[in-house]
């Protein structure tokens, strides 16, 4: 059952074209990261889910219903990019306000806050929210009433580490109990732990969208094996890899994903010459890059 | 429903903290008691009780107290949102573009409500201590309530309308003080104009009065004066009050307040967060 359904949509602005016939699907339960440079169309495509700007073309399936509809607006949770809350509320007063709109008990509040570790900020204005915190009660709002869409637009900007394990946290939650979470992030090493799939936006266009293995794959990029070598041994282990020597000790060497278990035999092969190994397999930027790139050319 | 009044709760806090609120309450309670200890004079000669010459000298400040409240109340309510990104936020809630407005206007009214409580009951509570006949003015002084409430909401209205218009909100605040610079200080003044250059032709006998009335703020000042006691206070203040009738000009006020509002709500519908 897919929550989320976008199909060939396309919109432009003064003949700019900001979306050029996006098409994929978010399942029930799933996690997935929209990425994508500044202008790439994700913040676009948000408001054309939410229904508050319409696309020009395709069509876009939200819950069963038209984006921007009663129904689907019952049930989709939102978090703008850079979100400021008026400054002359307390946090416990704008939770109130969100709460009432969605028809739930405003005593709720508390709980809410709480959740998200800004409790005992909760009777004090936002005016005097620190970044960090006011993106708090952006989350604690989007959390009201069990959404069963989540469409977040760079949620963790502003917080610390500790606060965004906690976030993903609660997403985990979420989609535990049958959620859909659709997250657009710059910060490329912390989506690729934390959700099922990624699209990759370029120019408006989605040029990949696959698990993060099947993106590596597709991209073909090579893995990348750090040797280290017992003192002094460095260049015989590099000679005899036919690999390039990075330092007095260690070696380093790039083989495709294929090949990767082959090069691993030739370094145990080595026997005593090696003290220690690492694999790094192409990270998300690296992949970013690759497919950001190639859709420019 | 839920959501209209979420929003009336949040925005009165809101007005409630507002400094500028908070300033103008101040100074029209000072003013309304500098007008009434001013004006304990003349009660004698002009037989008029003490409350009734109040609501006189009120009906002028309220003219120009009143509507600037309603517009530095209201004219952040669309722009704001707009600027802070909470407007995309709250339209993807289950919520009407209407609801949200309307949620405003409830509380800014209210807020307006409190404001003049304080104003005027400054005045009535020192009218009544000056003279003990004042009770024969308080028909008056709630004539004056509500119809400036009426005056509130008509600016209340077009402060949205000019929020919608601007899109941020330093330029709606300059684009309020502009309007309440034309429709309350050079509207009169052109009207004053056009009279003496048209020296009693047609645009006097004929234009003039509905000029007047459509203007809310003069509406408000017409039908206070024309339905109090206190016109004889008032007389030469404001002459024209004798030649219309007070009905049209509360017509003029009652339908001021939906109007703009309505505007205001058909130009929010165009907004794209």
């Amino acid at each position: 059952m897919h929550n989320l359904t976008i199909d060939g949509v396309s919109k432009s602005f003064d003949g700019i074209s900001a979306l050029r016939d996006v098409s994929f699907s978010v399942d029930a339960g799933q996690k997935v990261a929209l990425l994508g440079h500044n202008g790439a169309g994700k913040t676009t495509l948000m408001k054309a889910i939410l229904g508050l700007q319409g696309a020009d073309s395709g069509r876009i399936e939200v819950l069963g219903s038209a984006p921007g509809s009663a129904r689907a607006r019952a049930s989709v949770a939102y978090l703008p990019e850079n979100v400021a809350f008026h400054s002359a509320l307390t946090g416990r007063e704008q939770m109130r306000l969100y709460l009432r709109l969605r028809r739930q008990p405003a005593r709720l509040a508390d709980d809410l806050l709480d959740r998200v570790g800004l409790g005992p900020a909760a009777g004090r204005r936002i005016g005097t929210y620190s970044k960090g915190m006011r993106q708090k009660v952006g989350l604690a709002q989007a959390l009201i009433g069990q959404p069963r869409l989540l469409i977040l637009d760079e949620p963790t900007s502003g917080l610390d580490p500790v606060a965004r394990r906690d976030f993903y946290a609660i997403l985990d939650d979420l989609a535990r109990g049958g959620a859909s979470i659709l997250l657009s992030s710059h910060a490329l090493t912390e989506v690729e732990a934390r959700t099922d799939r990624i699209v990759i936006l370029s120019k408006g266009a989605v040029v990949a969208d696959d698990t993060l293995i099947g993106l590596r794959a597709q991209a073909g990029l090579p893995t990348h094996i750090q040797v280290a070598a017992r003192q002094g041994a460095a260049d015989e282990v590099a000679q005899r890899l036919s690999a390039g020597r990075r330092n007095g000790v260690m070696v380093e060497l790039t083989c495709t994903p294929e090949d990767k278990l082959a090069r691993l035999g030739e370094i145990t092969a080595l026997g005593p010459l090696v003290r220690d190994l690492d694999v790094v397999p192409p990270s998300l930027d690296d992949i970013y890059e690759h497919f950001s790139r190639r859709a420019e050319r | 429903m839920s959501g209209i009044l979420g929003f009336a709760d949040a925005e009165f806090r809101i007005a409630l903290r507002n400094r500028w609120v908070a300033i103008l309450t101040v100074t029209m309670a000072l003013f309304a008691l500098v007008l009434t200890l001013a004006g304990s004079g003349p009660t004698g000669t002009l037989g008029a009780d003490q409350l009734s010459v109040t609501v006189a000298s009120l009906t002028g400040l309220a003219v120009y107290l009143v509507p600037l409240i309603a517009l530095l109340v209201s004219f952040d309510a669309v722009a704001g949102e707009v600027e802070r990104g909470t407007l995309a936020l709250t339209l993807a809630y289950p919520v009407t573009r209407w609801g949200v407005l309307m949620g405003k206007f409830l509380a800014h009214i209210a807020i307006l409500a409190v404001a003049l409580l304080v104003g005027y009951g400054v005045a009535a509570a020192t009218a009544f201590g000056l003279d003990p006949d004042a009770a024969r003015g308080l028909e008056a002084l709630v004539r004056l309530y509500w119809s400036s409430l009426l005056l509130g909401a008509s600016f209340i209205g077009i402060g949205y309308l000019a929020s919608t218009v601007a899109r941020r909100p330093a330029t709606a605040a300059g684009l309020v003080i502009g309007v309440w610079l034309i429709l309350i200080v050079l509207y009169d003044l052109g009207l004053l104009a056009g009279v003496v250059a048209d020296d009693g032709g047609a645009f006097t006998t004929r234009v003039f009065p509905w000029m007047l009335i459509g203007n809310p703020a003069d509406a408000f000042r017409l039908f206070n004066l024309a339905a109090s006691d206190a016109t004889a206070a008032a007389a030469g203040v404001d002459g024209a009050a004798n030649s219309i009738m007070p009905l049209q000009a509360l017509a003029s006020i009652a339908i001021w307040p939906f109007a703009a509002f309505a505007l205001a709500a058909w130009r929010f519908r165009r907004i794209v967060p």
